[in-house]
C-alpha cells in the first residue's frame, strides 16, 4: 500500500519536475517548483519524519514560492 | 520501500542537474537549483529508514536496557539544517538575478560573457 | 549539438555514480551505533521528547550556531545588495486594491497564524517542530500582511531589535552551558523536570523561543527588503 502510494508520488514528482524547466511561461514553472516541494513533504512523511515534513511544507513549498514571485513581478516591472 | 524513494531522489537530483547546464534563462537556472536540493535531502532521509518503526518522537523514558522502535534520527537532524540553508542560497541567487538584470536588461546567461578570457 | 550532446554525457556520468551508491546500499534492519546511543539515552539525558529537538539542539549545537549565523549573513546581504535610496522611491504609484476578501480574511487570520508558529516553537521538544518551523509559520504570517496591503512596511526598528536580543540571548545561553554544565549549549542548567510536560527539559524551551523568534524576523526582513524593492522607480 505505502509502496503505491510512493510509486504515484513518484511519477508526479517528475511530471512536475518536467514542467518547472521546460513550460515557456516562468510563473507556471515557479508554481511547479512549489508543487513539487509539496510532494517531497508527503514523501518525507511516508518516511516517518514530521519534523522534516514540515519544515520542508513551510518553507520549501511556501517561501520560497513567494520569494520568487517577488523576483518575477520586480523584473516584469522593469521591462516596461 | 526505501530503494524506490531513493533513486526517485536521484532522478530528481539529475533533472536538476540537467537544468542547471543546459537552460538559458537565468530564473530557470535557480529554479533547477532549487530541485536540486529538493532531490538530495529525499535521498538523505531516506538513508536513516527503518522498516516498521516509527518516527522518533518517545511517549515516556525507555526502560534500562531497551531500545524504542524509531527510525534513524540523526539524517533527519542534519536535513532540517540543509533546508533552511538551501532557503539562504535561493535567496540570494535571486538577489543577483536581480542585480545582473539592472545592469543589462536581459536573462539570458549567454549575454554575460564578459569575464571569459 | 556538440553542447548537449556533453552535457548528456556529463549526466549520465553522475548517474552511474549515483547508480553504484544505489547497488551498495542494503536497507539495515536495526539501528546503527550511534542511533542506538541516541534512542536509549537521549531521553534520559537530555529530558526531551522529540529526539531530533534533542540532537539539533544539544548534541549538535554547534551546527544549530553555523545554521543561525548563515540565515543571518543571507539577510545582511540581501539588504545590503538590494540598497534603495530614500529618494529614489516611488510613493505615489498606482497599486490596484486588494480585494475585500483578502483585507478582511487578513484581520481574522493574522494573529492566528501568528499565534500557531508561537505555538510550534514553544512546544518544540513534545511534538514535531521547533524554532525553525515556527519562525517560517511567523514569516508567512507577514507575508498575509504584505499582500493584502501593498503599501505595509514593516518597522525596520522593532525587527532588529528583536532579531540582536534573540541572537544575544541564544550565545549567552550557551557560554552558561559551558560555564556550569557539561559544554557549549548544554541544556542541563535548569533543572530537568518531568518528562512530557511543558517545564522540561531544561534550557531547550528557552533556546527554542530565541531561535524562533530570530528565525522569524530574519525571514521577514527579507520578505521586507523584497516587498520594498517593488517601489523603485524604473
Amino acid at each position: 500500500m505505502l509502496i503505491a502510494i510512493a510509486i504515484v508520488l513518484g511519477i508526479f514528482i517528475m511530471i512536475a519536475g518536467y514542467i518547472a524547466l521546460h513550460h515557456e511561461k516562468l510563473s507556471v514553472g515557479i508554481i511547479s517548483t512549489g508543487l513539487v516541494s509539496l510532494f517531497a513533504s508527503i514523501l518525507f512523511l511516508l518516511l516517518a519524519a514530521p519534523d522534516v515534513a514540515m519544515t520542508e511544507a513551510a518553507i520549501g513549498s511556501g517561501l520560497t514560492t513567494v520569494i520568487f514571485f517577488y523576483v518575477l513581478n520586480k523584473i516584469r516591472q522593469r521591462n516596461g | 520501500m526505501e530503494y524506490i524513494i531513493i533513486s526517485i531522489g536521484f532522478a530528481l537530483t539529475l533533472l536538476g542537474l540537467y537544468g542547471i547546464m543546459y537552460l538559458r534563462n537565468l530564473m530557470r537556472i535557480v529554479i533547477a537549483f532549487t530541485l536540486f536540493d529538493t532531490g538530495i535531502n529525499i535521498v538523505m532521509v531516506s538513508v536513516g529508514y527503518i522498516r516498521n518503526a516509527s518516527a522518533p518522537i518517545l511517549d515516556a523514558i525507555p526502560a534500562a536496557g531497551s531500545t524504542p522502535n524509531i527510525v534513524d534520527p540523526v539524517p533527519q537532524a542534519l536535513v532540517l539544517t540543509a533546508i533552511v540553508i538551501g532557503l539562504g542560497v535561493s535567496a540570494l541567487m535571486l538577489t543577483y538575478v536581480l542585480k545582473l538584470h539592472q545592469d543589462k536588461k536581459s536573462l539570458d546567461i549567454n549575454n554575460f560573457k564578459d569575464l571569459k578570457w | 549539438m556538440v553542447k548537449k550532446f556533453v552535457i548528456l554525457l556529463l549526466v549520465a556520468g553522475m548517474g552511474l555514480i549515483f547508480f553504484n551508491m544505489f547497488q551498495s546500499f542494503e536497507s539495515n534492519g536495526n539501528l546503527s551505533q550511534l542511533g542506538n546511543y541516541y534512542a536509549k539515552n537521549g531521553a534520559a539525558e537530555v529530558g526531551a521528547a522529540n529526539l531530533v529537538t534533542a540532537i539539533v539542539v544539544t548534541y549538535r549545537g554547534l551546527d544549530t550556531l553555523g545554521e543561525v549565523s548563515i540565515l543571518f549573513l543571507t539577510a545582511a546581504i540581501i539588504s545590503f545588495v538590494l540598497k534603495f535610496q530614500s529618494e529614489e522611491l516611488d510613493e505615489d504609484r498606482e497599486v490596484r486594491a486588494s480585494s475585500e476578501v483578502l483585507t478582511s480574511a487578513t484581520q481574522v487570520f493574522t494573529p492566528i497564524i501568528m499565534m500557531v508558529g508561537i505555538y510550534i516553537f514553544i512546544n518544540g521538544h513534545l511534538t514535531p517542530g521547533g524554532g525553525f518551523q515556527g519562525g517560517a509559520v511567523i514569516a508567512s504570517a507577514v507575508v498575509l500582511m504584505f499582500m493584502s496591503n501593498p503599501k505595509f512596511k514593516v518597522n525596520h526598528t522593532i525587527i532588529s531589535a528583536v532579531e540582536s536580543f534573540s541572537g544575544i540571548g541564544f550565545i549567552v545561553i550557551g557560554i552558561i552551558g559551558i560555564l556550569a554544565a557539561g559544554g557549549f549549549l548544554d541544556n542541563r542548567i535548569m533543572s530537568l523536570g518531568t518528562f512530557g510536560t511543558l517545564i522540561s527539559a531544561g534550557a531547550i524551551p528557552l533556546i527554542y523561543i530565541f531561535i524562533g523568534l530570530k528565525v522569524g524576523a530574519e525571514l521577514s526582513n527579507i520578505i521586507g527588503t523584497l516587498s520594498h524593492a517593488q517601489k523603485e522607480k524604473k
